[in-house]
């Protein structure tokens, strides 16, 4: 293990569906198993993955989503109950191959020292309040997660 | 082959990145030398345990497969 490796992973995390809540929980609780730090900065629709009993409520829409496992013509994709039906599809198998549910990984997260950084300037521009956050997130803006990234750190942004 | 060991850690069944994580903190309660059995379902969690002992500095002695249960056997540094 040589002298100069990163050991810090700052993340962005600006999507808010639930195939896009998962790679910064993945990737910030993997680095706390590897002895690494990590900091999640949540902007824009990424905050919410952290408002309060939010995390396990995410969504993934089957229109304009051709990767989706199971294809569905738009046409359908568009209609009432499409889109809780893909998720539930979608969480059903998250459930069969055991991975853990968003609210535990950030659970894992926060206990495991990962900084929870909401971006300040998303917040305003859509109305949220600390207070609909979940506990120990700190807000800030782009100097913010800049300071961190910049001490050798992996930066990554979903 | 198998090596003598000093803790035991179950992790059959549980999907990446949980086998890690929980490696991690059996290991940090281990003393240096001391060596721990993992066992995993998860396929990925061979390149994973060799990446996290290669990043972690603790050695990874040896590993089997038996029909879908890996065994890791890793010695604290």
């Amino acid at each position: 293990m040589s002298n100069n490796q990163a050991n810090r992973v700052a993340i962005i995390a600006a999507h808010g569906t639930l195939d896009a809540g998962y790679p910064p929980l993945i990737i910030a609780t993997g680095a706390l198993g590897l002895g690494m730090e990590a900091a999640i900065f949540f902007t824009f629709y990424g905050l919410e993955i952290i408002k309060k009993g939010k995390a396990d409520k995410l969504q993934v829409a089957p229109i304009a989503n051709p990767a989706m496992p199971v294809p569905i013509p738009n046409i359908i994709g568009m209609l009432p109950g499409m889109t809780p039906m893909a998720t539930m599809m979608m969480n059903s198998w998250m459930k069969k191959a055991n991975v853990a549910k968003l609210s535990e990984l950030l659970e894992i997260a926060v206990e495991g020292g990962v900084r929870i950084i909401g971006c300040q300037m998303s917040m305003d521009v859509m109305g949220i309040k600390k207070e609909d956050l979940i506990d120990g997130v700190e807000i800030g803006g782009a100097a913010t997660f800049l300071e961190y990234a910049s001490d050798n750190a992996i930066a990554l942004s979903f | 082959m198998t090596y003598e060991f000093d803790q035991v850690l179950d992790a059959s069944g549980l999907s990446c990145p949980m086998p890690i994580i929980k490696t991690k903190k059996a290991m940090d309660e281990l003393q240096s030398g001391q060596v721990l059995k993992m066992i995993s379902t998860d396929p990925g969690s061979v390149p994973d345990v060799t990446a996290f002992s290669k990043k972690t500095g603790h050695e990874l002695l040896g590993h089997e497969e038996d029909g879908g249960s890996y065994t890791f056997y890793i010695k604290k540094a």
